[in-house]
């Protein structure tokens, strides 16, 4: 495998790793605070073991989350040394503030996890939130970091060389806000229905088991609203890459040549040889019109770019398309969770529900890894847009591809400890609620 | 600017010795004894573990951002041992909290303990490793030959005993710390004696430091002479021993613990004075250092804003933390 390859692959699948836990470090806690809050307010003991379960949940994916983040602070010196070195002084401000963020985060989950005794109940809720807010915080600083990559700013770049370095400018670059949001509102969806799904999951075995229904209707509450704020989250994203990043707009929607107006493509496989799109849906003057607000505007296709400066199409196009269309079933299934709640709550533990909620239980996190390749891939071949190629920065020690293999297997293992960990946890908590048969609305 | 940099990062190289030092220490003591000192281990570092790492983290980031031809040229050429060294750290943490929350205790736990043991005792050996490898003066920046370049630099003798000597120190460090956490008085005779050993151990194996030094061709023990703050500090150090086995014979709890760490800060102190303002040294006499390789001025001043306001929030918070955590050392 040649060493560039091997570099991206082991930087795709670190990232891929951390960014499930990252959203789960972001969104759980809010879970569990609410959890928490309903404890407070009304001293149902469900609501307190509810709390702690999700809380040991919170903190064995915020370990895990703490050591491949770790594990990432480094990787991105062994994988991209010449990166680091010309990058760190200019993008490394919003880090050295998620390292503040991140502190506080392990902190408070320390208090939170061990405190429930020592410290007075709302003190020890209090810690919750903070556990949440410093996880969005560390989240909205490294997403910041990656935007500068897409949008660089706050340097000037002479021959190879960065002068007149302005960190605060390189941290609040134009693509920041719109990617920090976008991936604050996915983590929410994404650990929303997964949190939900898994308790979907365990309802279908025991459709009584008032735990499991107030856990699943929290989760889903949360997932809900946040699946329906993203599509306009998905617009801002959609003008600001149309604007900043036309190249990566061309290939997420497959779009070779340029075109006034432009069609929105659905679905469809490109073929990079014959610059095509089979069997796609095209929808008129759609893309022109979310691209830049109006159905008759010109959207800038790949042709506009010299063929080493295009990212790949059919990477970048697939995984716009798996992305938008998890995001829009899981809205979907929000708004019939909203409507059977609103007026026809029998509804909501009827089998064919469950099953629904069961297997849209991945679908956020399909839809958070799918996101991050098309904005990693659709940068390419950039590491730094239009100042630094991909390859350009690589390590230059040979052999990256045995890191590759070492850091595959062993977050290979660790998803696989971390999923017979689980089936361990829910299995003891099975066995605690079998014998409570409370029969309460799910009000 | 540059200046509040440079201190941050030797005081986050001093927490993470002593805090970090002792989270791994607490491993290497249960390889020697085992199932009897887990309950007090685990009970004395859940809360804090992943505080005590962050501050590898906060080093990490420093030198990338202020320092970040140290960073990315020592990425480049000790990519081996960091990645091993990552590698621990990895397994290291998520064998604990699996270990911790795992629902069920069953055989699983011996692998959870397994691995725990043996990261526990391959991340400071790498922390060492590492460390010896900046100063040893032979990563060559025009290699010719692969061990040349990413392995001569880090596999020999010294900095192999060097490793062994942050074990020792990291262990020493752990034991002293858990005297005081135990929770029967045999077990706190365990350590007692853990405390004693990897004492000696510690100043054996940092005399073998300077031996394997002068046979891998650094005159450590003269730059030691040379420097006059260094050779006070290992004075000092050496000085304060007697003090410290009189403190565990009177069964002391705290003296032991800041006079272990007034030890570990006389040894970075000495190791800090005697290489400053040098981090990495080449084979062909050129080196990176703490004043050579700064980042520009806009960046110092925003790093070091951050870690000043960071500081206003974290230690505050890490004092709650140790005090609601910790009450029983403080109250004795």
């Amino acid at each position: 495998m040649e060493d560039l390859l091997a570099a991206r692959l082991q930087m795709a699948v670190s990232l891929g790793f951390h960014i499930i836990f990252a959203c789960i470090g972001m969104a759980m806690p809010f879970l569990m605070a609410i959890s928490g809050y309903k404890y407070l307010r009304s001293g149902k003991e469900v609501y307190k073991d509810l709390t702690k379960a999700w809380s040991i949940g919170v903190a064995i994916f915020f370990a895990v989350g703490a050591v491949s983040g770790t594990a990432l602070s480094f990787e991105l010196g062994l994988l991209w040394p010449t990166f680091m070195e010309h990058a760190g002084p200019i993008f490394g401000m919003p880090f050295s503030w998620e390292g503040t963020a991140f502190f506080i985060e392990a902190i408070a989950l320390g208090l939170f996890l061990y405190g429930w005794d020592r410290l007075h109940p709302w003190v020890h809720w209090s810690c919750g939130v903070v556990v949440g807010i410093s996880g969005v915080a560390s989240g909205i600083f490294v997403v910041a970091a990656n935007a500068w990559m897409n949008a660089p700013a706050g340097f000037d770049w002479v021959d190879g060389q960065a002068y007149n370095i302005d960190p605060v400018a390189a941290m609040f670059n134009e693509a920041w806000f719109s990617q920090a949001l976008h991936m604050t509102i996915a983590a929410f969806v994404a650990t929303g229905f997964a949190v939900a799904g898994l308790h979907a999951l365990l309802l279908l075995k025991d459709k009584q088991n008032l735990f499991h229904k107030t856990a699943m209707r929290i989760a889903l509450s949360v997932g809900t609203v946040a699946a329906l704020l993203q599509p306009l989250s998905g617009d801002i994203s959609a003008k600001d890459v149309a604007k900043r990043q036309p190249a990566k707009l061309a290939a997420m929607e497959a779009l070779f040549e340029t075109s006034k107006p432009a069609a929105f493509v659905i679905g469809g496989i490109p073929d990079e040889a014959a610059r095509e799109v089979n069997y796609a849906i095209h929808i008129p003057n759609l893309l022109s019109y979310l691209a830049h607000g109006d159905f008759n505007a010109e959207v800038t296709g790949l042709d506009a770019f010299p063929a080493d400066e295009q990212p790949p199409v059919l990477i970048t196009h697939l995984a716009f398309q798996i992305m938008v269309f998890c995001g829009m079933l899981m809205a979907l299934i929000g708004l019939l969770f909203l409507l059977f709640n609103w007026r026809w709550k029998h509804l909501l533990m009827r089998r064919w529900f469950l099953w629904t909620v069961t297997l849209s239980m991945p679908l956020g996190f399909i839809a958070v890894e799918a996101g991050w390749t098309v904005t990693e891939v659709g940068r390419q071949p950039w590491i730094i847009y239009g100042i630094m190629r991909t390859e350009d920065a690589v390590s230059s020690m040979p052999g990256l591809e045995v890191t590759f293999y070492i850091f595959t297997g062993l977050y290979l293992l660790l998803i696989f400890i971390l999923v017979w960990l689980m089936r361990r946890q829910i299995k003891t908590l099975q066995d605690k609620y079998q014998s409570a048969k409370i029969h309460e609305p799910i009000n | 600017m540059l200046y509040i940099v440079i201190i941050f990062l030797g005081l986050s190289l001093l927490a993470y010795a002593l805090l970090g030092g002792a989270d791994f220490g607490a491993g290497i003591i249960e390889i020697f004894s085992g199932n009897v000192t887990k309950r007090t281990i685990t009970h004395a570092i859940a809360p804090v573990w992943e505080a005590n790492h962050m501050w590898l983290i906060l080093m990490v980031v420093i030198l990338f951002m202020g320092f970040p031809l140290i960073y990315s040229q020592m990425s480049l050429y000790l990519h081996i041992p960091l990645l091993i060294l990552l590698i621990g750290i990895i397994l290291r943490g998520t064998a604990f909290t699996f270990r911790h929350y795992d629902a069920i205790e069953d055989r699983s736990q011996i692998h959870y303990s397994f691995i725990f043991k043996l990261s526990s005792i391959i991340s400071p050996l790498f922390l060492g490793i590492i460390t010896g490898a900046l100063i040893l003066g032979r990563i060559n920046p025009e290699p010719t030959s692969f061990y040349e370049g990413f392995i001569a630099p880090w596999l020999n003798g010294f900095c192999f005993m060097l490793g062994v000597f942050t074990c020792c120190l990291f262990a020493f460090l752990a034991a002293v710390y858990l005297i005081g956490e135990a929770e029967s008085p045999s077990i706190r005779g365990r350590f007692l004696h853990f405390a004693r050993n990897a004492n000696v151990a510690t100043v054996v194996s940092g005399g073998l430091v300077f031996v394997f030094a002068e046979w891998n061709g650094l005159p450590l023990a003269r730059m030691f002479l040379d420097s006059q703050g260094a050779l006070l500090a290992i004075i000092l150090a050496t000085l304060s021993l007697p003090l410290f086995w009189w403190s565990l014979l009177k069964r002391q709890v705290i003296l032991p613990r800041l006079l272990a760490g007034f030890q570990t800060l006389m040894i970075l102190g000495a190791w800090f004075w005697d290489q400053y303002p040098v981090i990495l040294r080449y084979s062909n006499g050129h080196y990176l250092g703490l004043l050579n390789t700064a980042a520009p001025e806009a960046t110092l001043r925003q790093l070091a804003l951050a870690l000043l306001f960071g500081s206003l929030l974290i230690l505050p918070s890490l004092f709650f933390l140790m005090k609601t955590f910790k009450a029983k050392t403080f109250s004795e």
